[in-house]
Formats: C-alpha cells, structure tokens, sequence
C-alpha cells in the first residue's frame, strides 16, 4: 500500500521535472532557431518552398471553412437579431466575431491540424531515418537547413491564412444574410464599416493570428525534432503537435482577448 | 517545380495582403484619427450615466470625436470627461455638450450642439454649457411625486 503510494508520488515528480525539462529543452531550441534564421533569409528560395507547403496547400480549406463558417454565422445572427428587431446589425455581427476571435482561432486551429501535423512529421520522418544526423555529418546545421525556413514560412503563411479566412467568412455572411435572406445590403456594409475599427479590431485580429502561427510552428518544429525515431514515436508526435497547439491556441487567445478587449 | 511553386506562393502572399486589403477598407473603417489631429476639450457633468470611454462624440448626428477619458473630480464633485474632437470641425466656445441616447436602449454618446460665439474651443478648453444624462430612476420619482402632489392638491 505505501509501497503503491511512493511509486505514484515518484511518478508524479518524475511526469513534472520532465515536462519542465521539455519545456526548457523546447525554449532553447527556438532560441536556436531564431538564432539560426539569418541563413534561411539568405536562402531565401527554402522558405518559399516550405511558404508553398504550409501556405498554399492549406488554401482550400482554409477558405471553404471560412466559407461555411461565415455562411453559419449568417444564418444564426439572422435568427437571433430578428427576435429583436435588428437584422440590420448582422453584418457588424458576422464581421466583429470573424475578425476578432472566429477568424484568427479557427484559421490557427485548421492551420495547426494541416500544417503543423506535416511538419512534424516530416522533421519526425527526417530525424528517423537519420537524415538529419547525415546533414550534421555533412557540417549542414539541420535548424539552419530544415527547421528555420519550416518556422519562417508558418510565422508569415498564419496571419495571411488569417485574414483570408475572415474576409471570406465576410463574404459568407454577404451571401446568406443578403443574397439568400434578404437583409438591406446598404445597412449590412455600413453598419459593420462604422462599427468595426481597423486598430482596434482587425489589426488586434492580426497579431492574435501572428502570435498563433508563432506558437503552432514552435510547437509543431519542436513536437517533430523531439519525436523518439520510431515509426510509433513519429505517430505520437503528430497527436502531440495537434493536441498541444490546440490548447496554447484557445489558452493564448483567452489571454490575449482579456489584454485587447477588456469591456472598455 | 522551382517556377510553379514561386507562383504560388507570390499568389498566396497576395490573396493573403489582398485579404487584409478587404478587411480594412470594407469591413472596418481607418478613418479613426490618431490624437495627433485632435483637439482635447473636456466637460464637467452632475451625472453621466452609462457613458464610456471610446463613446463616439456627436453633432447633428455626425461623429466629431470619441470620449477619451472619464474622471471624478473631487473639488467639483463632478465628473470629468475628456473627449478628443477631429480638429477639421471647428465648434465655438458656447457650445453645449449634452449626453444623450441613441435609441431607446442604444449606447450613451455625448451631443455637441453649436453656440453662437465668434470665438472657437481652443486645446484643452473646457465646455462650460452641459446637460447630465437623463437617469430614469429621477424621471419616475419626479413623476410620482407631481401625480402625489395632485392628489393632494384634489383633497
């Protein structure tokens, strides 16, 4: 019995003093990257093919969700403001939660389960089929040659995809509330233009889409050099990265909301 | 693959600019002016009621500033708002600033209504003229007591 009870407390020690290592482990090696990310800039050919990755194939569904999710938001603000009387104010609706929390959020979360899980599995692939041991070898510097460009082109693609999900998310709203339902399409735009401030709203909008792709990239990069080199290490990762991001992007956006929008 | 993936990406980095582009020029507006081009007056008030703090500031229904800051000032007792306005509006001294509500249950704005004075509100200057919010509790409590007046005046 006593024996069972040390054993747990041991473990539990054990679970924290490894993930505190983790962490430190993880900090200095995006310390090392960002160190490192004067050769990639140099190179600047390895980013834009990692840009093309991250970036343009998470495109489509990036935009068809920001699609519906606009298009969802239509239909449900229509219905609510009309028991007021206020269907005029949907386009300030659809618009205000878009550019504010739906759009970076959603476009950081997808972001996270497209690109950041191929990431890690590939840096997780490269490290187990010793492929970055053999760069090493070859006095190649695996951060400066494989993790730095994957870390600049999610940091510049996030923001991007951000925006584009929440302008098309805008033009969803469009669709349902005054193409399909029929709400006034002068008071649809100028309602939302008077109500939606650019520095307050959307550039807010922006960095909160920056600091995610920040987070996602580093948590995805280091989940990926971190794996153990196995075919079950590599699968873990992937779980790790997906779960992990998810988390520090709702934990990050509750905090960066009670910064921005504090009811003022 | 080296040119197709260059076009790519410069399509993607431009539908991603061009994104922000439509956010910012169709759905928001720029038109908020930094304080550099504003004129900083403020106005003493016996009550503001629900009035906050980036509350737009009006005159004949067009917006000519926002509420910067709302204080309590303890030698008047009053309170004390300062409201940046756009200094392409000019307003004269006499003007009167008065809190009013847009709609019946609409946000609380500050309504400038122009004087006839020559002279015109300088940086930092104070608005003499106010008129409070309306409080609602004050209004049926004014009410009852003129419905009880009349009834004793009935008796």
């Amino acid at each position: 019995m006593s024996e069972r009870a040390v054993f747990s407390v041991r473990k539990l020690g054990r679970t924290t003093s490894d993930m505190v290592m983790r962490l430190g482990y993880s900090a200095r090696f995006i310390m090392l990257t960002l160190l490192h990310s004067g050769t990639s800039f140099r190179r600047f050919g390895l980013i834009i093919r990692e840009l093309y990755y991250t970036g343009v194939q998470s495109l489509i569904i990036i935009l068809v969700s920001g699609l519906f999710v606009g298009m969802v938001l239509g239909f449900q603000g229509y219905h609510t403001l009309q028991t007021y009387g206020s269907e005029s104010a949907l386009g300030v609706l659809v618009a205000l939660s878009l550019v504010r929390e739906l759009g970076p959020v959603v476009a950081g979360l997808l972001f996270a389960s497209r690109a950041g899980s191929a990431i890690t599995a590939e840096i997780g692939l490269m490290k187990a089929t010793e492929q970055l041991s053999a760069m090493e070898m070859m006095a190649v510097d695996p951060i400066a040659r494989v993790v730095a460009p994957r870390f600049w082109a999610g940091f510049i693609s996030m923001p991007l995809l951000a925006a584009m999900f929440s302008a098309m998310g805008v033009f969803g709203g469009y669709l349902v509330g005054v193409v399909l339902i029929g709400v006034d399409e002068g008071s649809f735009w100028s309602q939302m233009q008077s109500a939606v401030d650019f520095r307050e709203d959307i550039l807010n909008g922006v960095i909160k889409s920056v600091v995610f792709g920040f987070a996602v990239t580093w948590i995805a990069l280091f989940q990926g050099y971190d794996a153990p080199p196995t075919a079950e290490g590599v699968s873990g990762a992937t779980t790790r990265t997906v779960v992990t991001s998810s988390l520090a992007i709702l934990g990050l956006d509750f905090l960066l909301t009670s910064l921005m929008f504090r009811g003022v | 693959m080296g040119r197709t993936t260059d076009l790519w990406v410069g399509l993607f980095v431009c539908a991603g600019i061009g994104a922000l582009l439509i956010l910012a020029l169709k759905v928001g507006n720029t038109s908020g002016f930094s304080s550099a081009d504003a004129l900083q007056v403020s106005a003493n008030f016996d009550n503001i009621g629900g009035l906050k703090p980036r509350a737009p500031v009006k005159s004949s229904g067009v917006v000519v500033g926002r509420v910067t800051a709302i204080a309590f000032d303890d030698q008047k007792f009053m309170a004390k708002v300062t409201m940046s306005l756009d200094k392409r509006y000019k307003f004269p001294k006499d003007t009167t600033a008065s809190i009013l509500t847009s709609g019946l249950l609409g946000e609380q704005y500050v309504g400038l209504v122009a004087g006839g004075d020559a002279a015109n509100l300088a940086q930092g200057e104070v608005i003499k003229l106010t008129q409070s919010a309306v409080v609602l509790e004050n209004l049926i409590s004014q009410f009852l007591f003129s419905k009880a007046a009349e009834g004793d005046a009935k008796k």
